[in-house]
């Protein structure tokens, strides 16, 4: 059955409350995801406060503020610092979202909660184990598949058929949407999950592409494709405002289409 | 590291290859027509859902005599009829898809669907058996 609990090894005990910087005017409290393979400990949330005069007024600021001020062991990923690589998706304030483009003056109540993305395997702190999720994008095949000889010059295609990749290509796999989903948390090793299925219908919806068929086929699947029952967490998530939920009831909707 | 080595995941290492266990017995080439059907029941059940209701509160609190009579009439069965095929249909898939989400063990699964299908057929069989009785007047 699906499981409800947290694994005995993953249940968050304690933590650690680090102290107040000396001098500061003005602290944010921060309270953070901790895990550390090597220990054999549980999972804890420390504590941090950061001198929000020192640092920028991301959420991503503040934790290389802290990296670099109160606690070098503190990891997460991060690496554009401007909401393009998708690196430091992590849930905040329960929301997954990216560190970099979250101010941390929008968590309005209390400290600023920060746990990795859920229901994913932990590698360390907030880095969550993204290999399926890769697997699953590398599963749609996204490059252009053509039989046709290639043109001279490049695959050509009108505005009208470019505009419908608007919405599509702009997604970052930061997989903020696919581990907001319920129905992947339940089925992650079946269900292909919102981000996967996103750039399976921007391949779908790509006019030069001369493999639509076949991608579907890929598709037809009651638990790769039709495991999304539009709960729209993946659209509330997505950092990008792109819609996940959309872009897979277009492909269902495709489905229905060359049956009909 | 492996999806399975690292944390929170209680399975074994496993030697296959990630997008091996993704692509795993590939893709079932179903699951378009339950989608379907499941929309076709449901404007169904909403489109016969009011007369539905008004033959049943026309028949609330009479006697048999009285139902045999209502039922008599061919339009009266036949949308009784239709709402018992169209919720059952959609009781039935709407089953399958909670037990396919939250079942995860394979052979309690297939128990499961198997039971749902049984128990749908009997369900559907009994409210057609006792409509027409009522409305052939036995």
């Amino acid at each position: 059955m699906v499981e409800f609990a947290l694994p005995k090894n993953s249940k968050i005990t304690g933590g650690k409350t680090w102290p107040k910087p000396a001098g500061a005017t003005e602290v944010r409290e921060f309270k953070v995801y901790r895990w550390n393979p090597d220990d054999g400990k549980n999972p804890s949330v420390d504590t941090y406060y950061v001198d929000t005069h020192d640092c920028g007024p991301m959420v991503l600021d503040g934790l290389i503020w802290i990296k670099n001020h109160i606690d070098p062991s503190l990891t997460f990923r991060r690496s554009c610092r401007e909401g393009v690589c998708g690196s430091c998706a992590m849930n905040i304030d329960g929301q997954n979202t990216l560190a970099c483009t979250k101010s941390m003056h929008d968590v309005k109540d209390g400290a600023v909660k920060i746990n990795p993305l859920p229901h994913q395997p932990v590698v360390k702190d907030l880095v969550p184990d993204l290999t399926n999720f890769y697997a699953q994008y590398a599963s749609v095949e996204p490059w252009l598949k053509t039989t046709s000889p290639t043109p001279q010059k490049e695959w050509r295609q009108s505005h009208e058929d470019r505009e419908k990749l608007d919405g599509l290509y702009e997604c970052i796999l930061c997989a903020c949407c696919s581990t907001s989903c319920p129905s992947y948390w339940w089925n992650s090793e079946r269900y292909l999950g919102p981000a996967a299925l996103l750039q399976a219908n921007r391949w779908v919806s790509d006019s030069r592409d001369e493999a639509t068929g076949e991608r579907l086929d890929n598709l037809e699947d009651p638990f790769r494709l039709y495991r999304c029952h539009t709960i729209m967490n993946c659209a509330k998530a997505c950092p990008k405002g792109l819609n996940p939920a959309e872009a897979i009831a277009e492909l269902k909707l495709k489905m229905v289409e060359r049956q009909i | 590291m492996s999806f399975d080595e690292s944390h929170g995941s209680p399975k074994r290492p496993s030697m296959r290859t990630p997008l091996g266990r993704v692509r795993n017995l590939g893709a079932a080439h179903a699951g378009t027509s339950d989608f379907w059907r499941q929309r076709i029941t449901g404007v169904a059940m909403t489109l016969l859902m009011i007369p539905a209701l008004v033959i049943i509160m026309m028949l609330l609190g009479r006697n048999q005599v009285y139902a045999a009579q209502t039922l008599s009439s061919i339009p009266v069965a036949v949308i009784l009829l239709l709402f018992i095929f169209a919720s059952v249909w959609h009781m039935k898939i709407g089953m399958q898809v909670v037990i396919e989400d939250y079942v995860h063990n394979e052979k309690l699964k297939l128990t499961a669907i198997m039971l749902n299908n049984f128990f749908s057929v009997a369900v559907a069989l009994a409210s057609t058996y006792a409509i027409l009785k009522l409305s052939s007047g036995v």
